[in-house]
């Protein structure tokens, strides 16, 4: 149970921060209008999100025969295809390559794949340079934290918070809250570190089957930055990633772009294919993709938790999550926060320690309606509340049974008794009646901000026999 | 999104199930409920060994301890009437879950049989009763909150408005973000009662921002945590005022001329 | 790491033949506009997010980037001499005195990185074709035109043909028959690099260009 108190704890912090509460409520509020208004027809966009599942579910479903099909087209295309099974092989991967090249020095576009392999962590443990290049990671590197958002990963910070940041680490630069100057002292440092890096990384947004092709989603120009400028980049991905066809490719960009933020399309859309061909004057010479798994195969092996991985990585869950916009996504605990994070993270790293996380929602179906790949996540979310109390241990989610208490085990199994016997139930519901005078009006933490109800002298059941109401 | 439900004709006898918190606190709303109907001409029966749908239980994750309330139930209602359910959040678990307790066991056929037969009272009054409501009642103003069951899990919120629209002298106000949860949760509530806490703080003040008099809602679990709040925290002069009621005391209450 | 491999597809093997694949209907539904629609739609979708879009025709065109070049103070521009625009802009350059001075180097970009990373204005470049539907521009660099061009320097200046305008995405991918063979990179590229980072609020030019200028010749 540490982790559930763990969990209260960073809850208690950011519910205690007006500031943080502020920050996370007027972006979650923009971010929903944004999403509302770039589909103003509400028809095509159910009929979009059932186009973008099937294309997912159908990767996945064929994913075995698309992973082997991607790497025989990108060997061919020249992009050299790595697999890791844990992010421990992908860290590694990553090393090796640099150290073939004598590198020290990477700019990083945002990947939350890199995230999830703690990368900058273990390069700086082995003397090198990681520089986050996306305006949102560079802040939160800056200031030693991790994203709070997938898509937005600075968006518990205000500006005025940012500037104070920025003063503090490059003290050259003059003071300003303004949002376009500190933007342009973000791409004045950063177009060194562009120019300098030895290897570039990035993620993947979707990589098609069809053509060996790594496609990235971006606004701000440094997803191309490194994978253009750098003699080397380094593309790392999750499995999942893989689609058929480049004919899948439009229809989950528009979702992307629209559910994230209300774009019709992104700023730019690259398409990556090959390194640098002879005759070619600029790209990498050499093009490096890491096929991660890390657990991926496993929550691949359950028909129901499997549908977690048609994720595109779009945050429009979190965004429309009543529970995270109060509590922000660092009270999570995980890398990932919000509903998908809650359904991802205890399938990725145990039930044993992110158990909590799928109780902390009241499963009120806000994020299953907008996930634009139509992942049914409160049914996600119920069905690790199972196996964290199940007992059977069959299931094959790890840490399964690992929540279950004896004490709350037997009330439900007390409950359960006294709800399947209907004498017993009517037993309990007259004497509650009866007592209704004597029943303490404090129970537990309901009643700390609430009053507590009042017991009705007469149940439902004696009203409808009193009224005539027949039983059968 | 609703999906497009068949609604049979209007029917000689229904079933009405109460959920097991308007049992115990809210009695009242039920009776009103079943009264609504038989005024429309139909007959009600209460079953006697109806107990609780068995949704505390399922989304705590305790299935096994869930099917054998789920059974009662299904024992309980065997005639091929309509169920009636004067709750969007016990309507769901009954039609759309319990398909899922189920799945893949002996019993699923019989229990997609008796899920077919489920309508929340709302729709009920709606499409299959096609009520029409004479308002008797004083002009007030009325905020309504559509539990997020009621709204996206069975997809009644249009009839919960139509119903309240059909009432001359009530004005319907909206408050802002109204499709935001009220923080309920059912187990949520008591497991993270400080997320629960901060969510209900935010709904009962946009409802207090409205100005209504009268809180109603389809849901009373909604309501408990809603009003209770309201009560507890006793912010702003106006909020002692706002009573809150379930959506079929509110429209029996308005519409039967026996009361007025 | 062929192990992790084999590792890897042997767990998706075991799983894999349960899943039951998903019938997919590819065949793109294009709106039905006309040249004129989609015209007003690539307009109105790139102005949306900071372009500049001037009208141009065939003829004129580098008379207009002559003068934008002059209105925009412009130091330099990079163009590619061996490049499908070079001709005219050329001629234009020839014809005018004070014009920015036209830079381009015919070597591997890597041997000039400091050049065009600090001392380069603009750039201008030409598109393969463009998008109506939500204003893209598509870009398969050369040889000639590298990647870099529409990148680096602070100002991209693009021409693009009203003629080349696809309705949506996937038409572009069925008509121009991508499927036949990928370039090493494929660009889609609508209005100047921006970043909502901070609080939410747009803000132009973080890494790529600031300004983005399209001619558009009708
Ligand atoms: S689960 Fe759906 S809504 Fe959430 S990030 Fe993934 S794709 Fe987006």
């Amino acid at each position: 149970m540490q982790q559930k108190a763990e969990f209260d704890q960073r809850v208690q912090k950011a519910l205690n921060n007006p500031q943080l509460r502020r920050n996370f409520r007027i972006a979650m509020d923009g971010l929903m209008e944004k999403r509302s208004n770039a589909f103003p027809d509400k028809v095509a966009l159910e009929a979009l999100r059932v186009t973008g599942a099937n294309i997912r579910a159908n990767a996945l479903a064929k994913q075995l025969e698309l992973l082997e099909q991607l790497e025989a087209n990108c060997t061919r295309n020249g992009i050299q295809v790595h697999w890791a099974e844990t992010i421990e092989q992908a860290n590694r991967i990553v090393l090796d390559i640099m150290q073939r090249h004598n590198a020290s020095r990477m700019i990083k576009g945002k990947s939350m794949v890199s995230e999830e392999m703690e990368l900058n962590h273990f390069l700086e443990a082995q003397g090198n340079s990681c520089i986050e290049s996306d305006l949102g990671e560079y802040i939160i590197q800056l200031d030693h934290e991790t994203p709070s958002h997938i898509i937005a990963p600075a968006i518990h910070k205000s500006k005025q918070e940012i500037a104070r940041l920025f003063k503090e680490k490059h003290p050259d630069i003059p003071y300003s809250e303004d949002i376009e100057t500190m933007t342009r002292s973000a791409r004045k440092v950063l177009r060194s570190k562009f120019y300098e890096a030895e290897v570039g990384l990035s993620g993947v947004n979707f990589a098609v089957a069809e053509t060996g092709t790594l496609c990235l989603v971006e606004n701000e120009g440094n997803g191309r930055m490194c994978t253009t400028v750098p003699p080397v980049h380094i593309a790392v991905t999750g499995i999942e990633k893989v689609v058929e066809k480049l004919a899948d490719v439009p229809p989950l960009l528009k979702l992307l772009t629209g559910s994230a933020a209300g774009q019709h399309i992104s700023t730019y859309f690259n398409m990556i294919s090959s390194p640098r061909k002879p005759g070619e004057r600029d790209g990498p010479t050499e093009v490096h993709l890491v096929l991660l798994d890390n657990q991926r195969s496993r929550i691949y092996a359950d028909e129901e938790l499997f549908d977690s991985l048609r994720c595109i990585r779009c945050g429009a869950c979190m965004n429309h999550c009543p529970v995270y916009t109060r509590i922000g996504g660092h009270a999570y605990g995980s890398l990932i926060p919000g509903p998908i994070g809650s359904v991802i993270e205890p399938q990725k790293f145990g039930l044993e320690n992110f158990g909590v996380l799928p109780t902390a929602s009241t499963l009120c179906g806000a994020c299953g309606e907008v996930c634009p790949v139509k992942i049914p996540l409160p049914k996600l979310l119920h069905r690790l509340r199972y196996e964290q109390v199940r007992s059977d241990h069959t299931g094959a989610t790890i840490g399964q049974g690992s929540q279950r208490s004896a004490k709350e085990a037997l009330i439900w199994k007390l409950w359960s008794w006294a709800h399947a016997n209907p004498a017993v139930y009517r037993g309990g519901t007259r004497l509650a009646g009866l007592f209704r005078g004597i029943i303490p009006n404090k129970i537990g933490p309901w009643t700390r901000v609430r009053t507590a109800p009042k017991i009705a002298p007469k149940s439902l059941h004696q009203l409808a026999r009193e009224e005539g109401f027949d039983n059968e | 999104m609703s999906l497009a439900k068949h609604y049979p004709d209007k029917p000689d006898k229904v079933y009405f199930f109460g959920t097991c918190l308007i049992d115990l606190l809210y009695p009242e709303a039920g009776l009103a409920g079943m009264q609504l109907i038989k005024r429309e001409g139909v007959q009600v029966i209460f079953p006697q060994d109806q107990t609780c749908c068995g949704q505390p239980a399922w989304n705590s994750g305790y299935r096994d301890e869930t099917r054998a309330v789920v059974l009662n139930q299904i024992r309980t209602f065997p005639q091929d009437y309509p169920i009636v359910v004067p709750s969007g959040s016990c309507a769901g678990m009954l039609r759309h879950h319990y398909p899922e307790v189920f799945k893949g066991l002996p019993e699923a056929g019989l229990v997609e049989d008796f899920s077919q037969r489920v309508f929340e009272l709302t729709e009920f009054l709606v499409n299959v009763l096609k009520i029409e409501l004479q308002d008797l009642g004083e002009p007030t103003k009325v905020a309504l909150h559509t539990a997020c069951s009621a709204r996206r899990e069975m997809g009644v919120a249009d009839e919960h408005e139509a119903l309240l629209r059909q009432l001359g002298n009530v004005q319907l106000v909206e408050q802002a973000r109204k499709a935001e949860c009220c923080g309920f949760g059912g187990t949520f509530a008591v497991k993270h009662p400080d997320i629960s806490a901060a969510m209900v703080a935010d709904k009962a003040q946009a409802i207090s921002d409205t100005g209504a008099e009268q809180l109603v809602s389809g849901d009373c679990g909604c309501l408990m945590n809603i009003t209770g709040y309201m009560q507890h925290q006793d912010v702003g002069p106006q909020n002692h005022h706002i009573r809150g009621q379930h959506i079929a005391s509110f429209l029996w209450e308005r519409t039967n001329a026996a009361e007025s | 790491m062929s192990k992790a491999r084999d590792n890897i597809l042997a767990r998706l093997r075991a799983r894999g033949v349960e899943k039951a694949p998903v019938e997919l209907d590819r065949t793109p539904a294009s709106p039905d506009w006309n040249r004129e629609e989609r015209i007003d739609r690539f307009c109105k979708a790139m102005r949306s997010v900071r372009t500049e879009v001037h009208p141009v025709s065939a003829a004129d065109w580098p008379e207009k980037l002559a003068a934008l070049a002059k209105e925009k103070q412009l130091r330099n521009l990079l163009y590619a001499p061996a490049g499908p625009l070079a001709e005219k802009i050329e001629a234009t350059w020839r014809a005018h005195a004070g014009l920015p001075e036209l830079v381009t180097r015919e070597v591997d970009v890597d041997g000039w990185k400091e050049e065009l990373f600090f001392d380069i204005d603009a750039a201008v470049t030409s598109t393969r074709s463009a998008i109506a539907e939500v204003g893209a521009m598509i870009l398969w660099p050369t040889p000639e035109e590298p990647r870099t061009f529409s990148l680096v320097p602070p100002v991209h200046i693009a021409v693009v043909e009203a003629n080349q305008l696809h309705n949506t995405f996937a038409d572009a991918i069925a008509a121009e028959d991508w499927t036949a063979g990928m370039p090493t990179n494929a660009l889609l590229i609508s209005g100047p690099s921006k970043s909502a980072d901070i609080e939410q609020t747009l803000a132009y030019g973080v890494h790529g260009p600031v300004e983005l200028i399209v001619l558009l010749i009708e």
